[in-house]
Order: structure tokens, then sequence, then C-alpha cells
């Protein structure tokens, strides 16, 4: 592989991964905490409506964690691509 | 005597690590030498983040408005993934110091830079005159000295750091301050929670059970209702209000130039990704706190007031009274303190802002916490000041005169001139402090919506969208930052003919307004684009470059 094919073939990886995080970046704010609320709510967990915790809780720890996961992925690619730094 | 030993200590502290870590060249005090380990650019960046908004009025706000109060939670962490995910690792390889510096170069014109210099100045300015309130706000209540006396002293503060240490200080003083700010969110909320339901972790307590056996939120669910409020954890904003307004305070995160300057003080690509997550992960920490706080508040503060006597109110009561953020007005005469719905009825006005700082004594918890919750206020609002200065003097010294005026400038030169703007802007945010004015509220939200409207698409279309040339971006950011301040200033300053909530277009409010400046913005420079020439082969290899994490040097000047 010539160096610009490289960086492509590690661009389009890239870019695989940032749609299925974002997938569920957005599934757990804007379709659990805010399209799905009311439905979401008629489910307990504990003290909680299931729902307002997604809103409230649940989606930060997501958060979190797709970024933990995302720069775990990506050092890996790097290392693959032999582009780490 | 507790407030003035902590606060005390605490200034010490910020102080002598603004001596230790002071800056000797323009790489130092633009991005701190671009040294700066992952994990302390984490905490620094959290400090940084969390301002006295986050720290004083948040857990306040959702106090008040239930399941509403969830955009701020939501909006305010979630635009770390598109940090981490698409801009931070890319500006980081790019690697300038600057904001403007990346939309002047990757759009090869100065134009451009000069329309993202305006933009970071508005965003910033609106932003610190809060900070310096906070600071007013709270020497007046804890340290009972005058709040105009607070805010000047807030002020040589931070000037004496930033100015001393520009990015290098502030980056260690930010690192302090989050260990101070965090200790102090968190002592008071863990206490109150086992006061309350038993349970030490607050973000479980707020779902769990209190002594009589019934759910917390269940039983706060039941208060809302029979005073006439709306039920606790639903809402009361229509849904694509909710979605807009969140989507906006998102991208205006990712959008915000003192965060993401941030991330250019690291030394690798990688390391720019890991300290995203260290941030978010130490925001976290508050933000998931925060709900159970305003839980926790709302249910004592109904519990302790509505329907009971006035001669016989707790002394916090009769403390906060006095700086006018509570009022009591009996309508009907009976001595009780009616706390209701509806307005006509209602005899009780609690300021939003008072729940966080007022919480400890509500739970009547021990001096020291109060003191401490004062310090940690304080270390929000002065972290957060002190990030801003920074991206003001460096938008004035770098972007302004070394890259337009007199590119000649010698390095002694530009720090002396960065050093010169920090000092100016700190004396102009301080008059800010001192005679507020009427719109800094509506303002703050109408920076994340200025962030969203112009820097964001600018920016992702620069990395994700070779084709993207100058006339695209330039068209984009004016239409989309000129539409946010037509749609805020009719609808919160009552310009253009005014507006009420019915006028709003598809019912999105000013707040939320930004998400749709942003698709704009997005459009047009799309559109722009495809008619107008292709950027230059050399940009095109630029854009090439910041897509590979591999050899992202030193810092250049050039």
């Amino acid at each position: 592989m010539t160096d610009k094919q490289k960086a492509k073939a590690y661009w389009k990886k890239n870019l695989k991964y940032l749609a299925i995080l974002l997938s569920i970046w957005f599934l757990v704010s804007y379709v659990f905490g805010i399209l799905l609320v009311e439905q979401l709510n008629t489910i307990r967990i504990g003290g909680f409506k299931l729902g307002f915790w997604f809103a409230q809780q649940g989606s930060i720890y997501v958060f979190v964690i797709l970024i933990f996961v995302y720069i775990r992925l990506m050092n890996r690619l790097d290392k693959k691509f032999n582009l780490d730094s | 005597m507790w407030t003035w030993i902590l606060v005390g200590l605490t200034f010490t502290l910020y102080i002598g690590i603004a001596i230790l870590s002071r800056a000797n060249s323009t790489g130092e005090f633009y991005v701190a030498g671009k040294g700066v380990h992952p994990i302390a650019n984490g905490l620094a960046t959290a400090a940084d983040w969390m301002s006295a908004a986050s720290f004083i009025s948040m857990a306040g706000l959702i106090s008040f408005s239930g399941y509403d109060g969830s955009v701020y939670l939501m909006g305010w962490t979630g635009g770390y993934v598109l940090l981490a995910l698409l801009l931070a690792p890319y500006l980081r390889k790019f690697g300038k110091f600057t904001v403007p510096d990346f939309i002047g170069d990757r759009y090869y014109s100065d134009v451009a830079r000069v329309v993202a210099v305006i933009c970071a100045l508005i965003v910033s300015f609106t932003y610190i005159a809060g900070q310096m309130r906070g600071v007013g706000l709270v020497f007046s209540r804890f340290l009972e000295v005058d709040i105009n006396t607070g805010v000047i002293i807030g002020m040589f503060i931070v000037l004496f750091y930033a100015v001393l240490g520009g990015m290098k200080g502030i980056t260690y003083t930010q690192v302090a301050q989050y260990c101070v700010l965090i200790f102090a969110f968190m002592v008071p909320a863990i206490f109150i929670s086992i006061q309350m339901t038993g349970n030490p972790i607050p973000q479980l307590g707020f779902g769990s059970s209190g002594g009589d056996g019934v759910y917390l939120l269940d039983k706060l669910d039941g208060l809302h209702k029979e005073l006439g409020f709306h039920e606790y954890t639903s809402g009361s904003k229509s849904t694509i209000d909710v979605f807009f307004i969140t989507a906006a305070l998102m991208v205006g995160t990712a959008g915000l130039p003192h965060v993401i300057v941030r991330f250019f003080t690291v030394k690798k690509v990688s390391d720019a990704r890991k300290s995203a997550g260290w941030a978010l992960l130490f925001i976290a920490i508050l933000y998931t706190t925060a709900p159970a706080i305003a839980v926790f508040a709302r249910t004592n503060m109904i519990e302790t007031l509505s329907n009971k006597k006035y001669d016989e109110v707790p002394e916090w009561f009769s403390n906060w009274e006095t700086t006018g953020l509570i009022e009591f007005n009996d309508k009907n005469n009976d001595g009780k303190i009616q706390y209701v719905a509806d307005e006509a009825q209602n005899e009780l006005t609690v300021d939003k802002d008072i729940m966080v700082l007022a919480n400890p004594e509500i739970a009547n918890l021990p001096n020291w916490v109060i003191a401490l919750v004062a310090a940690g206020a304080l270390a929000a609002a002065l972290s957060t000041a002190a990030g801003l200065l920074l991206v003001i003097s460096s938008s004035v010294s770098h972007d302004i005169i070394k890259k337009i005026i007199n590119p000649k400038i010698s390095e002694k030169g530009e720090l002396i001139a960065a050093r010169l703007s920090a000092v100016v802007a700190v004396i102009i945010a301080g008059w800010f402090g001192i005679n507020p004015p009427d719109f800094v509220a509506a303002t703050v939200a109408l920076a994340f919506g200025l962030a969203a409207a112009s820097f964001f698409p600018a920016i992702i279309l620069g990395i994700f969208y070779k084709r993207m040339n100058k006339e695209g971006a330039i068209a984009g950011m004016l239409v989309g930052i000129l539409l946010m301040l037509f749609y805020m200033m009719k609808f919160k300053f009552d310009w253009f003919g005014g507006g009420t909530k019915d006028d709003w277009w598809l019912g999105i409010s000013p707040e939320g307004f930004g998400t749709v400046a942003m698709i704009v913005n997005f459009v047009t420079s799309i559109l722009i684009a495809s008619f107008t020439p292709k950027p230059p082969d050399e940009v095109q290899e630029i854009v090439e470059n910041i897509r590979i994490p591999s050899g992202a040097g030193e810092a250049s000047n050039h």
C-alpha cells in the first residue's frame, strides 16, 4: 500500500467508527431521553422512571463510555496502520 | 470564620502555582508549550468548562424545572462526544494556537479569520461577565463584603495568575481548582443523600426511598401535584423544543473556543482524544450529582417551608432574605407561607441560584461544609474566567496583531501584547461584573447559539469535506450568526417587532434556535461551495494531513 492508499483506508475505517458511535450517542440522548421519554417512563427501575433516568443519568454514563471506546479503537487503528505518533 | 480560612487557603494555592509555572514564550503563554499530560489536561478542561453556572445555577435550574432541566445535563455533556470524535484530534494535529488560526489557514482568507475572531470575542465576553458576577455573589453572601468589592478581589486574583502564567499557569491552577470544586460539590451532596435516603451515593440516592418507604421521586411528584406544579419527572416544554435546545447546547459546547483551545495543549493526537475522555469523566461526576442535589433540595425546601408559619422559619431563610434572593409576601395575611404554582396565590419567590449555595444550610450541615461550598463556587468561577481571558488575549495579540496588523512583531513583543490585552480584558469583564447589563442571562444562551451557528459547521466542514472553500465557509458563518442574532434580538430584546412564545418559528425557543441557525449554516456553506472554485491544492493537502495522527510536532508560530 502506498502512503496515500493507507491514509485513505485509515480514514474510511475512522468514519465507520464515528458512524456507529454517533448513532449510539443519538440513541441514548435524543431517542431515549427525549423522543421516547414518555413510553420509557412506563418502565421503572427502583425509584426511577426509565426515560427520566436516561435523560438525567444514563445518557451521561453512555457518553463517557463512548469516548473511552473510541480512544481504544483509534489507538488500535493507529498501530495497525503505523500512524501513531 | 471557616469561609475566610478556606477561601484564603485556596487563593494562596492558586497564586503559588502561578508563580511556579510562569510562561516565558508565546508557545507557553498560548498553549502551555504543548506538553500537558492528558489527565492533567482533562482535569483542567473540566474546571475550565464548569463555570459558576454549572456549579451554582445548574442544580437550582433543574430543581425548579424537573425533567425540562435535562436539556442542560445532556447538552453540556453530549458536546464532549462531538469534541472527542469530530474536533479535538484533528485540531491538535493541525497544530496552531487558536480557533481563528484554523479557520484562517484552512479557508486561506483573512476575512474568515476576522469573522472567527469576532465570534470568539463575543462568545468569550458574554461568558466572562457572568463569571465575575458569580464571584461577586459568593463574596457578598459568605464573606459579607460588598458585591463590587468581591468582583474587584476576583479580578485581581485572575489577573495575577492569568497574566503571569498564561496557559501554562492557568492549566495547573485549573487542576487545583477542579479538585477544590468537585470536593466542595460532592461533600454536601453525600451528606444530604445519607440524611434523606441512607444511601451515600447521590446518583443512586435520588432513586431510592426515604425513611417513610416512599420513593423520593414519587414523593416529589406528589408534592408538585398538590401545589399545582407540573409533575417533576415529566416536562412542560414541547418535545421539539427540548430536542432543539439540547442540540444547540451540545453543538455550542463543542464550538466554544476556550474549550477547544485546551486540546491544543497536549503532546500528540492520541493525547487529545484521551484528554477529552478524561475531561468528560471528571465533568460527569458533577453532572450526574447535580440532578440528585436538585431533587434533595426541592423536596427539602417544600417540606421545610410550604404551609409553615413565617415566624418559625429556620435561620437560613432570614439570611437569604436579606440578600433579596428569597422573598415572602403574605398575600392572604395568615402568617403562613403558601408556595403554589398559581401566581395570584403564591407568596414565596426563591432565586434559582441559591439552591446549591443554601443547600447545606437547609440540610443543617456543619459550618465548614458551607465554607467549602463558597470556596468551590469561587474555584468554578475563577477557573472559567481565566480560560476565557486567555482566549480573549490570544485573539487580540495572536490573531489580530500578529496575523493581520503586524506580522513582523517579535516573540517578546507578542508576549507583551498578550499580557496587556489580558489586563484590558479583565478590566472590561470586571466592569460588566459590577454593572451587569440586563441581558447577561439572555446572552449566555446567545453565546452557545452563536458558537453553534458560526464555528461548528466551519470547523466540521473544514475537516470532513475537502471540497469546502472560503466562499462557502464565510457565507455560512455570516448567515448563521446573523440569523441567530436576529432571532435572539427579536424574541429576547423585542427588536424587529418582537414577538411572544406563540410567534416562535416551529415552536422553537431562542435557546434552541442555534440548532436551526447551524443547519442553515451547513446548507448555505455546501450550496455556495458547489458553485464556487475548489480550494487550492495546498489547502486540500492540509486537510489530508490533519486526518492522520502521525507527525504532530511542536507548535509552530508560522
